[in-house]
């Protein structure tokens, strides 16, 4: 079973202490969300597994190896993306990816297929034969993810994938994730959209000042965390409403506060919880407002995230 | 050996062959970069501009003998173009990798530094050797239409392997630079200063006013490449009176054969251990 452990991970920097004292083992085919505000810890642990950095104390270990004494063997299949890597501006997707697959191991007559592969995943095969310096920063990115999917990876590290990306390149890229984890890898990614976590991850681990703060099933997280007597739903309307259609929305009993998404989407705050739902539903779809959606919104993680980190920012 | 299979289909290569892959795709980046095209106008014009003022001009210090042309036209240029070429090809190699974050694509991966650095060293100084090669085509070329079939002494063999020398200890000490900083700009600057300048002024200062023989330079050691070009090998000393009254004596070290040799072999081993001891200690952070 694919594994990724810290045992006592520790990184300082003169006084300053980036990661401290990080326990934590993941194991089996999941996908699992790393949490935490910028400086928090998140890269410098994602570069601890991947021998960017030295630990100060402590290990990391991949499938039971320790990155640090035994790399090779350690990342040999591990498929990892770190920050926004530039790849040699003068090699095409495929000389750059040719290069990333032998230096990976696969075999010479199977090069060419693989390279064809990933690129066919992120949707790059256009740009097989362009060179990589003439690219824009997103399809760099996407040629980095390829890269990451080479030698068909059992664990997958990936430090904010959808950074860079358009609003497509993002949905290619979760989709993407989403087959990995049918394919029964074990993913670590870190990311500051927790819409994209709550979507594509089982767990999630948060961090902040170097320390983890809770680590487990979404459900679990969300409810030792988040308000148990509030909640949030996104809701979606056919068309943009009134004023004085808003106006009535926000009297129904048990809304605390209505949020505009845009035109046609809207946040309900709610002052209770799944009976609250259940009932705001109904006098929406009585009020005839032309709702089409209406579902538990992302921000269940959002307002878990907020609760779990509104004292230590 | 180190044949690892724990992914779901591949084996991990040894890391020699690893290194020889990142030879071959750091050496097709060179090759196609801009700053290979340059160099090698570079190389190109030195040579044609040789060729144009020897065959206008006919200096008579060129073609006196078979060997004052070798000296004369390869012993004057041949250690400026081995300099840009470890400049141009090793000046950010290596700090390139942090500062370009192009070490985040590779460095994630089961290999180990010491391949990446061994490897982009190899393709580095291929890319100098056919600039090298360029420029040693011409000089041939010249040297055959001037002196015919006896126009390529064993002597400028001799000098032609020494140059190839003086290529791997300059990228040696390039390399180091490059690792030990991590802006492109001032590995490439501090080399370039370094070679150029600070080296032959030290050189120098330490020959003539403390009659030290600088035996710790590498420039001072490369000038055996010019030496043996040379119908009588140069003095190890020479003393000469300058200044009024003749009161002033400028000391002037020639460089041994072997001792040209120690030397660049010696700044070679020690740049480079030290280049990758920092490489691999390094941290992209």
């Amino acid at each position: 079973m694919s594994s990724i452990q810290a045992i006592g991970l520790t990184k300082k920097y003169g006084s300053f202490t980036a990661l401290s004292n990080l326990n934590i083992k993941i194991e089996g085919a999941k996908c699992v969300g790393f949490l935490g505000p910028n400086g928090a810890g998140k890269t410098t642990t994602l570069k601890l597994f991947t021998d960017m950095i030295m630990p100060t104390n402590g290990q990391a270990l991949i499938n039971g190896i320790n990155v640090h004494k035994e790399k090779k063997r350690a990342l040999a299949s591990v498929g990892a993306l770190i920050e926004t890597p530039q790849i040699y501006p003068s090699l095409t997707t495929r000389e750059a990816l040719s290069m990333v697959a032998e230096i990976k191991g696969v075999p010479h007559n199977a090069l060419e297929k693989s390279v064809r592969e990933v690129v066919d995943k992120v949707k790059m095969q256009v740009w097989l034969d362009k060179k990589v310096g003439k690219m824009s920063k997103g399809m760099q990115q996407r040629i980095n993810i390829a890269a990451a999917l080479l030698g068909d990876p059992d664990v997958v590290l990936l430090d904010e994938p959808t950074s860079g990306l358009d609003p497509r390149g993002m949905s290619e890229v979760r989709d993407i994730i989403k087959k990995l984890k049918k394919e029964n890898r074990l993913i670590f990614m870190s990311s500051h959209i927790l819409s994209e976590v709550s979507e594509m991850c089982d767990e999630v681990a948060m961090i902040d000042h170097g320390k983890l703060l809770a680590y487990g099933p979404i459900e679990d997280i969300v409810s030792r965390f988040a308000d148990k007597h509030a909640g949030i739903v996104e809701i979606s309307v056919i068309k943009s409403l009134q004023d004085s259609t808003l106006k009535r929305i926000r009297k129904i009993e048990g809304i605390r506060g209505l949020e505009k998404l845009d035109a046609r989407r809207f946040n309900l705050r709610l002052s209770g919880g799944i009976e609250t739902q259940q009932m705001v539903l109904a006098r929406l779809v009585k009020l005839n407002v032309g709702l089409i959606g209406f579902k538990p919104s992302s921000s269940a993680l959002e307002e878990t995230y907020l609760n779990v980190f509104k004292e230590t920012v | 050996m180190e044949k690892l299979n724990l992914g779901r289909r591949n084996v991990v290569p040894v890391g020699v062959r690893q290194m020889l892959i990142m030879t071959r795709y750091t050496f097709l980046d060179y090759f196609r970069s801009r700053r290979f095209f340059v160099l090698f106008i570079i190389a190109l014009a030195i040579g044609l501009l040789l060729t144009g003022v020897v065959g206008y001009f006919k200096p008579a210090g060129f073609l006196a003998s078979v060997l004052s042309f070798y000296s004369s036209w390869w012993g004057m240029s041949v250690t400026f173009i081995v300099i840009l070429s470890a400049v141009f090809f090793g000046g950010d190699a290596i700090s390139g990798e942090f500062q370009n974050k192009t070490g985040y694509f590779l460095v994630g991966n089961p290999i180990r530094r010491t391949s990446i650095y061994i490897g982009k060293y190899l393709a580095a100084f291929l890319a100098s050797i056919i600039i090298l090669a360029i420029f040693t085509a011409i000089t041939l070329g010249n040297g055959l239409y001037y002196f015919g079939s006896g126009g390529v002494p064993y002597q400028f063999v001799e000098s032609f392997l020494l140059a190839i020398l003086y290529i791997a200890s300059a990228l040696g000490l390039t390399f180091f630079f490059s690792s030990l900083f991590k802006s492109s700009t001032m590995s490439i600057l501090t080399t370039i200063i370094l070679l150029l300048f600070v080296f032959s002024l030290v050189q120098t200062l330490v020959a003539t006013l403390a009659n030290i023989q600088p035996t710790f330079i590498l420039t001072y050691g490369a000038q055996v490449i010019s030496n043996v070009l040379s119908s009588t090998y140069p003095a190890a000393v020479t003393t000469s009176s300058a200044g009024p009254g003749s009161h002033f004596t400028l000391t002037t070290y020639n460089v041994g054969f072997y001792e040209g040799i120690a030397i660049m072999l010696a700044y070679f081993a020690a740049t480079s251990i030290a280049g990758l001891l920092i490489f691999e200690r390094k941290e992209f952070t």
